[in-house]
C-alpha cells in the first residue's frame, strides 16, 4: 500500500482495552499520518504503553478496530514494525552482536554486516564481546534501540527509550530518530522527557485515563506565521 | 523465513546460553543424583528386586528433574521480556515450540547419559532383555516428557506460581506415558513380558501431543 498523508500509517477506531472492569484504553479514535514523529505524553497509568503494545500486536484490543499500513491483519504487517519496551528485550547471557544476530534471523536477515551497522548506528562498538548482562543500563537501552531498528521498520514504537541514558547519548539517539523520521518512518515515542525531542517531534499526543485528550501539531503554521 | 531456519537458530541460541550458564543441567543433575543416592540408601535390594523397581525409579527421577529444566527454559524468555521480541516478530510460533522441545530433549538426554552409569552402580542393574529396547524407551519417553512439559511450561510461564503450576498440569497428563515408560523399561530389564505394546503406545502418544502442541502453540504464545 502506498502511504500518503491522507492514508494513515496507523488508524485506531473506537479502540478500548479492558482488564476486568479497568479500562487501560477507552474508545481511542485517532489517525496517525506516515513519516512523522509522535510524542505520546501523559501521566503514569494514562495508557501510553498500552497504546504502543496494542499497535505492536502484543495486546489484542477488547473493542474497536486497528489498521496498520492499511491492513487490519496484524500478522501481515509484523515485519514492518519495530518495538522497544521498558525492559531491554535482550538475552543477558549473549553478547550484543549475538543478540542482534539472533533477532535478525527472526526477520529473515542473514547479513551480519547489518547487525554490526545497527550496533554502530546507536553508538556502540560491534566488536565488543562482553555479555549484555555486564552492560550498563544506558548501553542496554542503546542496544535495545538497535534491536528495534534492525529490520528497518516502517513504524517504530519506542517506550521510554531515554530512561537511564545520559544526556549526551540521549541527544545522539534523538538525532538518529530525527533522521529516521526524515527517511519516511513513522515513530511513536512514549517519554517523560519531551524537552529532549524539542525541534524533532512533529506532534504531541496527550493521553489521560486511557483517552487521547489533546493533539498538538508542532509543524502546523502558527497564527503569527500565517500573518 | 523458514520454520526450520528459525528453529535451528533458536535451538543454537538456547544451547549456547545453556553451555554458558549450565543452569538447567546443573539443577537437573543435582536433583536426579539426590533421588538415586537417597533411594539406594533407603532400601537394601537384591539384583532381582532392583530390576523390578528400577524402571519406576528412573522415570520418576527424570520426570521431576525435567520439570526443573522446563521451568528454566521459559524463565530465560521471561527475563527482560525477551519473549515479547519474538512475539512482535514475524517468526512462526511453531519454530519456537519445536526449538524449545528439542533443546529440552537434549538436556534430559544428557542427564540420562550421565545418570545411567550411576543407576547401574547403585542398583546393581543388568538388562535381561535387549538393550536397544531400553534405548528406544528412553528416546520415546524423553520426548513424551518434554513435549508436554514445553507446551504447559509456556502456559504457566506468566502465572505468579509457575513453579508449582507446571507440575500440577504436567504430571496428571503424563501418567499414561509414564506407565508406558515404566512398563517398557521394567519388562526389558527383567526380561518378563513384552515391551512392544508400551513402546507403540509411547510412539502414538508422542505423535499426538507433538501435533496438538504445534497446532495450539501460537494461541498460547500470543495469549496476554
Amino acid at each position: 500500500m502506498t502511504l500518503t498523508p491522507d492514508n494513515p500509517a496507523v488508524s485506531l477506531n473506537d479502540v478500548s482495552k479492558l482488564y476486568g472492569r479497568f479500562a487501560a484504553l477507552r474508545m481511542v479514535t485517532a489517525d496517525f499520518a506516515p513519516g512523522r514523529l509522535y510524542l505520546i505524553l501523559g501521566e503514569n497509568g494514562a495508557g501510553k504503553s498500552t497504546l504502543l503494545r496494542v499497535i505492536a500486536g502484543l495486546i489484542e484490543p477488547s473493542h474497536g478496530k486497528l489498521t496498520i499500513l492499511g491492513s487490519s491483519d496484524h500478522k501481515a504487517v509484523k515485519a514492518h514494525l519495530g518495538y522497544m519496551a521498558h525492559a531491554s528485550m535482550l538475552y543477558d547471557e549473549l553478547s550484543g552482536r549475538e543478540n542482534l544476530a539472533y533477532f535478525a534471523n527472526l526477520y529473515g536477515i542473514r547479513e551480519h554486516a547489518l547487525c554490526a551497522q545497527a550496533i554502530r548506528t546507536v553508538g556502540l562498538d560491534p566488536t565488543l564481546e562482553r555479555r549484555v548482562g555486564q552492560y550498563s543500563q544506558g548501553m542496554r537501552q542503546r542496544l535495545s534501540l538497535a534491536r528495534a531498528i534492525l529490520n528497518d521498520p516502517r513504524i517504530l514504537l519506542l517506550d521510554e527509550p531515554f530512561s537511564n541514558v545520559d544526556v549526551g547519548s540521549a541527544k545522539e539517539m534523538t538525532r538518529l530518530l530525527g533522521s529516521m523520521r526524515d527517511s519516511g518512518k513513522t515513530i511513536f515515542l512514549v517519554t517523560h522527557q519531551p524537552a529532549l525531542l524539542e525541534g524533532f517531534a512533529d506532534e504531541s499526543v496527550y493521553m489521560s485515563a486511557g483517552r487521547v485528550i489533546e493533539r498538538v501539531d508542532h509543524r502546523a503554521p502558527t497564527l503569527e506565521a500565517k500573518r | 523465513m523458514s520454520v526450520l531456519g528459525i528453529l535451528r537458530t533458536t535451538l543454537a541460541k538456547d544451547l549456547r546460553m545453556e553451555w554458558r550458564s549450565k543452569d538447567a543441567i546443573n539443577s537437573m543433575l543435582f536433583f536426579a543424583l539426590l533421588v538415586v543416592v537417597i533411594f539406594s540408601f533407603s532400601f537394601d535390594l537384591t539384583a532381582e528386586e532392583s530390576r523390578q523397581i528400577a524402571g519406576g525409579l528412573i522415570w520418576v527421577a527424570l520426570l521431576f528433574a525435567a520439570v526443573v529444566a522446563l521451568n528454566q527454559t521459559w524463565a530465560r524468555e521471561l527475563r527482560n521480556q525477551v519473549l515479547d521480541a519474538y512475539r512482535v516478530s514475524p517468526a512462526p510460533a511453531e519454530s519456537l515450540f519445536l526449538a524449545k522441545t528439542i533443546g529440552n530433549f537434549l538436556f534430559v538426554a544428557v542427564l540420562e547419559l550421565l545418570m545411567t552409569p550411576l543407576f547401574i552402580v547403585f542398583y546393581n542393574l543388568r538388562s535381561v532383555g535387549p538393550v536397544h529396547q531400553l534405548v528406544l524407551a528412553s528416546l520415546l519417553g524423553n520426548w513424551a516428557l518434554v513435549v508436554n512439559g514445553t507446551f504447559f511450561g509456556a502456559i504457566s510461564i506468566r502465572t505468579r506460581s509457575r513453579e508449582v503450576l507446571l507440575p500440577l498440569i504436567l504430571f496428571p497428563i503424563s501418567i499414561p506415558a509414564l506407565l508406558a515408560m515404566v512398563g517398557a523399561t521394567t519388562s526389558t530389564l527383567t526380561g518378563e513380558g513384552s515391551a512392544h505394546l508400551p513402546l507403540v503406545f509411547l510412539g502414538v502418544y508422542d505423535v499426538v501431543f507433538t501435533l496438538v502442541g504445534l497446532f495450539l502453540f501460537e494461541t498460547v504464545l500470543q495469549a496476554e
